[in-house]
């Protein structure tokens, strides 16, 4: 026995699969034919679809929920979720507007907005893992919290009087029909992507996401990192917050309301696993994309909010379907 | 000697009147069937992928009487339990309850064969009440069918007080201790019309007192005219209740007989055997200076005053009974378990690991004996579970690096000789002896000082087994030292330099492994003998 174990060594190869082949079969090439389509059928039904300016006017259907999504596909791939974000949207922008009213300036109002979201991040992260509770009663709970911190202040009022040097976050173009805020997106696309499946970080929450035991077994510390994602999507949430005040140049309480389902609907559709494990950038990307094609489409076609909202809970429930659909016919094959 | 099983039929046991639910038991309670067996099992064998569980195996129970199945951990007890409850199915043998042939295809119908077990873990129901649990699926019915709730409710009661039991019917389970509920598995097996009655080590989870009601229950059971088979480590247990015993050891029943006339470590030797001359790969390595000492190590609940020291090149053997604090005292030196006291130095430099991470970072490094939940993450590649304590090192200011990655994980799993397809198949992919090469494969890339191995071949085959074996000699040789949690009596004497002996959350003895007769260790873990000094 252990001669076998010091001179034979049996060769293990790195890999078996054709990357190319595994990578026309994922779920990602999926996501791109649907974009596709709905493109094709957004532009044959709509005369003033294929314009650049209304092609840059889409990109505001998501770039600000879409921020959000990218720290949200990395907290769910760890195994947690956050239900708070949009009332964490409502409480920055709040603050945002009562310091208006103070008359601090611009990177003021945007430090504010970063950093009240920064903190409700980390009291959400702290409350998950410091009392070992679990995300979804938590985030049900600060949700309704800030929110209701919101409403405290504002009741049935409106801040407003934004300065105008501020509106270009949400408004300015850098360049010809590119915004500022689909610069901003795609930045920060770029370094999340980098972050999940580059670093070191992106490794340690895939390993938390499929196994928090064995990970932390392992040698990884799984508080820590859990606590650094909450934080990171009250970030993301706090800029999405400065992004949408300034666009809107107002706050009222029920700022953002129901953009939490939203988001997480763009991060499940874009591959990740609702359970924690599995999930691409490449792939939240191309989901924000189609959800900003479907409502701008429904939108050039007149189609009324309330049947939007209908299409957004049957395309949730599709999406949740879909990829354990998928999942049985690959087993099928194999 | 026989108790009087006649009169079980009114059951008057002095200051106890049991209910008799159901029908009479004719035919064991005659006088002609008084000697013999209920259940006969003869030639039973049993194997597994890669392991012989039970080979020709036989064992009688007697109405009226304790039989105790004796063996160590492995081999073969809980395989024969679970085939005696239709869980599993015997490749061979014949099993005859009342002298007729039977086949147990399921659970049900060891069940309905009269045959019930209390588990270590009985399996009852949380949120019902106690007489749901002891009546369910055989509740008294009313005329339309319907459970008669009062009737169920007041025949739980009754058999409840009958047991002496201080438990009200109607209570959730989910409210009870886990004495209360054993109990209440108890009062399940006596409402039913048992003849069988197997219990699985039943007072591991009990205290003193609790056990000694379970005995007087036992008693109960017996003027039933009930047949027990009772699992237990505890000699001292064996001897108090038990009337005959049947040893296991390897699969095969090695011995059998009257407890009254079998002397106690005649037993041990019949349990230990000869076996230990497997051929186990041990090389003698240098031992050189103490790498880690632990003194006094405590915590409130699962072991007090733990002291001992390590030594470079040396395999230092934990050996107990199961739930005697050794896993606990190993995730303490790991960074998972608190203690509440005492001291850990390594290297001379005293650490207080507050995460698995700190143990890593010290040299401590632990293969849980929880392998999937706990060893390798299921759903990463093999590769990416190697790499993960050593990320640091196989990336670039913690950016990932994968060639860096492949050729760690390489090195360490072609060591081990890995039996996989690719590095990038999913660790769960792999058989338990090529994962637990995994585990082993990711601490070694680490570069450790202790390898702590907690019950390593658990639940592996033979040929991992042995690879696993042969493995801890080299990294000795190298200059490692290890500590091996095992259970498996020739696993420890045929690797350990010394042996340290827990019970009940101490350490009971400590042996040098020259000339160590295995008795020695069965004994002192069962606290039979406490160590000469």
């Amino acid at each position: 026995m252990t001669d076998a174990a010091e001179t034979t060594h049996r060769h293990i190869p790195d890999r078996l699969d054709n990357p190319i082949k595994s990578a026309v079969l994922s779920w990602e090439t999926l996501l791109v034919l649907v974009a596709v389509v709905i493109f094709i059928l957004n532009s044959l039904a709509s005369p003033y679809f294929l314009n650049a300016w209304s092609l840059s006017d889409l990109t505001f259907n998501f770039t600000e929920k879409a921020v959000i999504a990218l720290a949200m596909a990395l907290l769910i791939t760890s195994g947690e979720i956050d239900l708070s974000v949009a009332a964490i949207i409502a409480l920055a922008s709040t603050l945002m507007g009562m310091a208006v009213q103070w008359g601090v300036p611009t990177p003021g109002l945007v430090a504010i907005g970063i950093g009240v979201g920064l903190a409700c991040g980390a009291f959400n992260g702290a409350l998950v893992t410091g009392l070992k509770l679990p995300s979804i009663v938590v985030t049900i709970g600060t949700m309704s919290l800030f929110r209701g911190i919101s409403y405290a202040i504002l009741g049935d009022r409106a801040y407003g009087g934004y300065p105008s040097d501020f509106s270009f976050v949400g408004q300015g173009y850098v360049w010809w029909v590119i915004s500022f805020e689909l610069v901003l997106f795609v930045f920060a696309a770029v370094l999340f992507w980098f972050a999940l499946h580059r670093t070191n970080f992106g490794r340690q929450i895939f390993a938390i996401g499929n196994n928090a035991v064995a990970a932390q077994f392992s040698g990884v510390r799984v508080a820590r990192i859990k606590f650094v994602l909450f934080c990171l999507t009250g970030l993301m949430s706090g800029i999405a917050a400065v992004m949408l005040t300034a666009r809107l140049g107002s706050t009222r309480p029920s700022i953002a309301q129901g953009w939490e389902l939203e988001v997480i609907t763009m991060v499940v559709l874009g591959g990740v696993n609702i359970l924690g494990g599995a999930g691409s950038i490449t792939g939240v990307v191309l989901a924000a994309l189609i959800m900003g094609l479907v409502t701008f489409g429904l939108g050039l076609l007149n189609v009324p909010g309330i049947v939007m909202s209908i299409f957004i809970g049957g395309l949730l429930i599709t999406v949740i379907a879909l990829p354990i659909l998928y999942r049985m016919w690959r087993e099928r094959r194999a | 000697m026989c108790p009087a099983v006649g009169m079980a039929i009114s059951c008057h046991i002095p200051g106890i009147t049991l209910p008799l639910v159901g029908r009479a038991r004719e035919g064991v309670l005659t006088q002609e069937n008084m000697t013999e067996p209920v259940l006969t099992l003869s030639g039973i064998s049993k194997s597994f992928p890669g392991v012989r569980a039970l080979h020709d195996v036989a064992l009688e129970l007697y109405p009226g009487e304790v039989t105790a199945l004796i063996g160590e951990n492995g081999a073969g007890k809980s395989t024969l339990v679970k085939i005696l409850t239709g869980i599993y199915r015997p490749d061979a043998g014949e099993i005859h309850v009342r002298g007729e042939p039977v086949s147990l295809p399921t659970a049900h119908a060891a069940f309905e064969k009269g045959i019930t077990a209390i588990h270590q873990e009985t399996v009852l129901f949380d949120e019902l009440t106690v007489a749901e649990n002891v009546f369910l699926g055989h509740a008294p019915r009313t005329r339309f069918k319907l459970i008669d709730w009062k009737k169920m409710r007041a025949e739980a009661q009754s058999l409840l007080d009958s047991m002496g039991a201080e438990l009200r019917a109607d209570t959730r389970l989910k409210e009870l201790g886990i004495a209360k509920k054993h109990l209440v598995g108890l009062a399940r097996a006596l409402s039913v019309e048992a003849d069988v009655v197997i219990m699985d080590e039943p007072t591991a989870a009990l205290s003193q007192k609790e056990i000694e009601d379970l005995y007087v229950l036992v008693e109960l059971l017996k003027e039933e005219g009930k047949a027990i088979l009772f699992i237990s480590h505890k000699f001292d247990e064996i001897y108090r209740v038990a009337d005959r015993f049947t040893v296991f050891r390897d699969g095969e029943m090695v011995g059998k007989g009257m407890i009254k006339e079998t002397a106690q470590d005649e037993i041990v030797r019949m349990m230990v055997g000869r076996s230990v001359d497997h051929i186990f790969p041990k090389v003698k390595a240098e031992i050189g200076e103490v790498v880690l000492s632990v003194e006094g190590l405590s915590h409130p609940t699962e072991f007090a005053d733990i002291s001992f020291a390590l030594r470079r090149g040396e395999i230092l053997g934990f050996y107990g009974l199961v739930g005697a604090g050794r896993t606990e005292v190993m995730q303490a030196l790991f960074g998972i378990t608190r203690p509440s006291g005492g001291s850990i130095t390594i290297d001379g430099r005293e650490i207080a690991p507050r995460s698995a991470a700190d143990a890593v970072a010290a040299g401590i490094v632990y293969v849980p004996e929880e392998r999937g939940k706990q060893g390798v993450v299921i759903g990463l590649p093999i590769f990416q579970n190697v790499s993960l304590p050593s990320l640091k090192r196989t990336s670039t200011s913690s950016v990932l690096q994968l060639a860096q990655e492949f050729a760690l994980a390489r090195t360490y799993t072609e060591r081990l000789d890995l039996r996989a397809a690719s590095l990038s198949q999913d660790v769960g992919t792999l058989s338990g002896g090529n994962q637990q090469k995994v585990v082993i494969a990711k601490w070694l890339a680490t570069n450790p000082r202790v390898i702590i191995l907690d019950e390593p071949t658990k639940g592996i085959d033979i040929g991992s087994k042995a690879a696993v074996h042969a493995f801890m000699s080299e990294l000795v040789g190298q200059g490692l030292c290890v500590i091996m949690v095992s259970s498996e009596l020739p696993e420890v004497m045929g690797m350990s330099d010394r042996v340290v002996v827990m019970r009940e959350g101490r350490i009971a003895g400590v042996f040098d492994n020259k000339g160590l007769d295995p008795v020695t260790l069965v004994e002192t873990a069962a606290g039979i003998r406490s160590q000469a000094a």
